[in-house]
């Protein structure tokens, strides 16, 4: 089974637990206006085989202590699903943590098929980091292009299978950081059972630049960065603890 | 009953029978400390009185333009000056090079040359007459060197294919055991010195002649250490008995060390396990509170960080500012599975917090697997506020060193008073790989006399043909080249360090040495990296040379891709490991200088920048003047899948074929070393 690769990092430390190897996959059906690599949104990236991907990573397994190990980002990683159930199956073999960073796009619970391919992913899957673009739908379209349901409904997969997960909210000023916003979106992860954790990441720009080499006009302009005070404000509502 | 009182509390053993064993003291009466930091005390009122006076002349020295006085008459020795203070009364730790604070001393040893030019590049002139007695009366290293350098040996200076070369001022690297002056105090030292001279005997061949030669300097040194205690009113014939005397004694041999020699790095060895063994007795007999105990270090560090030598402004540019690499090694396991960390070495880091972050003293953590995690967390959270610690692995150089080795400079290490080293520079090899390429002619210098690309070494065959090179035919005169360069490398520095020796020997230094000292011939290469890519290039691209009218290939046209070192891909990190160990078997395949260990070191931690501007065209694409990476770093931005990747790069390289040491220079924002919450 071939993937498309767009890079590697063999010190990741924010996507996941402890130290792991994260492999960005290229492609992805979304077009957040906030996004960091529109380098990966397009086809191409470079072929891999799951074993080669396999071996690469864990030349790193002494690196991952006791809580470290795989994330697959992008891009969308789940847009190649077969990879990546190939490769964790491999990784799961020889007891690595495995992680996925998904929006959720690809789940669609009205049709078995998807159903039943993302049974298989979380068999082999030990954590997923969740991104809630935007709890309110139209706003979610504006933002990413695409619905929200497929995410939230990803959750609730999730949550009733008692698969674990980290609810990731990327805090964009205006966008994402109203206050009804962030209470709408506590209130749904409150209705799921297995989140482990809440991460806010805040909304930076250190993507610009890939646009201007790509010659994409970039969506949000000139707008700053938020405030550390917005940022632990969102993350004390998120997790709803005492504001 | 004890010998001395000052060793009245400590378990006896080997250390104190009629023998000098600093680490078995050590080993029978140190308190390994795996607490936290809550025990530390902040700085005192006079702490913070004595550092607002270094800040102050701090100020004035860089209004000053770099020197804020200088000595130009008076040539340093260990007696030369009277007593000097920052304050008197406010010092626990007392002692400088001269009798001012941030005036320069005059060290004309190893090379007049040098210390002449210096001063004048600081608006100062050198007294005529020390000028006459050091150009009609007393030789110097440097002139005695450059009266025996061949015409070869020259051009390969002047090309800088052989660079940052110990010809013309002190060569440093040599760290004393300056805990001897305060365990034994001085004339239980000169006893043993005597009792070492005396069993020089037989023949007196010139080799015999010379050993008893320098043990004679080295009793005179010892003498002399105590008259220039004397001049601060200390007596340290003795053992030190108290744990201000004990600093202050070793603080005294390193302070001689100083004044004796302006070295390239003037390293203070590993000295907290030893000194918290004092601190420790007089806080247990409650003769000192903590706060006491904090005083005495950082007023000791505090004189370590005002060290200063008279150099010029290119020497400066070389290392990227005015180091004096006084590094203390910290911390680190006992072979016997104890950790070697003390309250002290929390006591020293804390310092940083104390005084602020200071690039001296270099404080170099000697981590373990092992350490005590409460110490490992507290060398992060300074590493993350002040940037100032260094990093080295005890897992990697205590199976060789034992358990009682330091650090000199940045990353040499040595069995204190056991070792010493010849330092000896750098190799440029991605300039050799150029050499290569053009027969041994210069791609940039010129010969003055014919205006035609200068012949360095002797004509080799270059690569012919408009190529592409082809990855056998390089290799094979890369190996050719490497040839030629290590034999007159290593012939090069046998000569200058039998002139260090002669003219400006460290009598002092190696009195704080076993006599039957073990010697390291510690080459060094310089562009690693740089020649791995570029025959990774060679190997894996297209590279087509680039010739000028003289015929001198000056540039590349690289097409394709190839893999770099620093990505950890064995395809290109296998070169830089065939280079490492092709270069030091050459090495060693030759005599070195008074049958010394050859080992080398790739740590070019600041003067990668210099060589590089001595550097064309590379072949891995890399402009001309451009800098060379750092030690064993992957070049500039070719390292693109992340830290481990490209650290696994460097941990190919062979420990055993680079004693010396192995450096990676990595930086780091704490926010991508994870997440807090």
């Amino acid at each position: 089974m071939t993937g498309y690769i767009h890079s590697f990092e063999s010190f990741g430390t924010v996507d996941g637990p402890g130290i792991r190897y994260v492999i960005f996959l290229q492609g992805c059906p979304l077009r957040c206006q906030y996004c960091h690599n529109p380098d990966t949104w397009g086809q191409g990236g470079t072929p891999y085989t799951a074993e080669e991907v396999a071996a690469r990573a864990l030349k790193y397994r002494n690196y991952f202590g006791n809580n470290g190990g795989v994330t697959v980002t992008g891009g969308e990683p789940l847009v190649q699903m077969d990879f990546v159930i190939e490769l964790f199956t491999i990784l799961k073999r020889y007891g690595v943590h495995t992680c996925v960073d998904t929006s959720g796009i690809t789940f669609n619970p009205e049709s078995d098929k998807s159903v039943e391919k993302h049974e298989q992913l979380i068999k082999v899957t030990d954590l997923f980091l969740l991104d809630i673009k935007h709890i309110d739908d139209e706003a979610c379209k504006k933002l990413t292009g695409q619905s929200n349901a497929h995410t939230l409904a990803f959750a609730k997969f999730l949550s009733e299978r008692g698969k674990k997960m980290w609810i990731r909210q990327v805090l964009v000023p205006n966008i994402t950081d109203g206050e009804d916003t962030l209470r709408r979106t506590r209130a749904f992860i409150q209705t799921l059972a297995t989140v482990e954790k809440v991460e806010v990441l805040p909304y930076h720009t250190m993507g610009i630049n890939k646009y201007e080499k790509l010659g994409i006009e970039y969506p949000l302009g000139d707008l700053a960065a938020p405030s550390k005070e917005r940022v632990a404000y969102a993350k004390r509502v998120l997790r709803g603890e005492s504001e | 009953m004890m010998q001395y009182k000052g060793w009245e509390g400590f378990l006896p053993g080997k250390w104190c029978n009629d023998e000098v064993d600093v680490r078995d003291f050590i080993q029978r009466n140190y308190t390994p400390y795996d607490g936290d930091a809550s025990f530390l005390a902040p700085a005192t009122e006079a702490t913070k009185k004595l550092w607002d006076i270094v800040c102050e002349l701090s100020k004035k020295e860089r209004e000053a333009g770099g020197v804020l006085n200088a000595d130009t008459k008076i040539v340093s020795t260990l007696t030369s000056h009277g007593a000097g203070y920052l304050d008197k009364d406010l010092e626990t730790i007392v002692g400088l090079q001269t009798d001012e604070p941030f005036k320069r001393s005059l060290q004309p040893f190893g090379g007049i040359r040098m210390s002449e030019g210096a001063l004048e590049m600081y608006g100062y002139k050198l007294d005529e007459s020390v000028k006459e007695i050091f150009t009609k009366y007393r030789k110097t290293h440097n002139e005695g060197v450059f009266d025996v350098y061949t015409p070869e040996m020259r051009a390969a200076r002047s090309a800088h294919i052989l660079t940052g070369l110990p010809d013309a001022y002190g060569r440093g690297r040599i760290v004393g055991d300056y805990r001897r002056v305060a365990l034994y105090g001085v004339d239980y030292l000169i006893r043993k010195k005597e009792e070492d001279k005396l069993g020089m005997s037989g023949d007196m061949t010139p080799e015999k002649v010379r050993n008893r030669e320098e043990v004679a300097d080295q009793i005179k040194a010892l003498k002399a250490l105590k008259e220039m205690a004397a001049i601060y009113g200390c007596d340290i014939s003795e053992p030190a008995t108290t744990a201000q005397e004990a600093i202050q004694a070793l603080y005294f041999g390193y302070l001689a060390a100083v004044k004796d020699q302006n070295g390239a790095a003037m390293s203070i060895g590993r000295n907290t396990t030893f000194l918290d063994i004092y601190i420790q007795r007089d806080l247990d007999k409650g003769l000192i509170t903590e706060e006491q105990a904090q005083e005495f270090i950082d007023h000791f560090v505090m004189k370590l960080r005002i060290v200063k030598f008279m150099r010029t402004k290119e020497y400066n540019e070389l290392f990227s500012g005015d180091p004096t690499w006084v590094t203390e090694s910290i911390g680190g396991m006992g072979v016997d599975g104890r950790s070697l960390v003390t309250k002290t070495a929390f006591r020293i880091l804390h310092t940083l917090e104390n005084l602020g972050p200071a690039p001296e003293p270099n404080l170099t953590v000697l981590w373990s697997k092992g350490l005590p995690v409460a110490f490992k967390r507290y060398c992060a959270e300074i590493s993350i506020n002040t940037s100032s610690i260094q990093y080295e692995s005890d897992d990697l150089m205590r199976p060789e060193m034992g358990d009682d080795y330091c650090i000199a400079c940045c990353v040499s290490c040595m069995r204190v008073g056991k070792d010493m080293q010849f330092f000896g520079a750098r190799a440029n090899l991605a300039k050799c790989l150029l050499y290569a390429i053009n027969g041994g002619k210069d791609e940039i210098m010129k010969d003055k006399k014919t205006g035609k690309p200068m012949q360095v070494s002797p004509e080799f065959m270059p690569v012919l043909g408009d190529g592409p090179l082809d990855y056998k035919d390089v290799t094979e005169k890369y190996e050719n080249m490497m040839k030629w360069l290590a034999d007159l490398y290593v012939n090069t520095l046998n000569l200058i360090h039998y002139m260090h020796d002669k003219y400006s020997y460290e009598a002092l230094e190696l009195a704080l040495h076993d006599t039957n000292v073990r010697r390291f011939f510690a080459t060094g290469i310089a562009g690693l990296s740089c020649a791995a890519d570029a025959l990774s290039a060679i190997k894996y691209a297209k590279v087509y040379p680039i010739r000028n009218e003289d015929g001198i290939v000056i540039d590349y046209r690289i097409e394709g891709e190839f893999p770099k070192y620093g990505n950890d891909d064995d395809r290109a990190d296998e070169i830089a490991v065939w280079i490492l160990k092709t270069f030091m078997k050459l090495v060693k395949s030759h005599y070195t200088y008074r049958d010394s260990i050859p080992t080398t070191s790739i740590l070019t931690i600041t003067s990668n920048v210099v060589y590089g501007k001595k550097t064309g065209n590379t072949p891995d694409g890399r402009k001309a003047g451009t800098p060379l990476a750092p030690g064993a770093n992957p070049m500039h931005g070719r390292d693109c899948n992340g830290a481990l990747a490209s650290l696994k790069s460097v941990a190919k390289l062979p420990y055993d074929y680079s004693r010396d040491g192995i450096s990676n220079t990595f930086s780091i924002t704490p926010g991508s070393l994870g997440k807090d919450d």
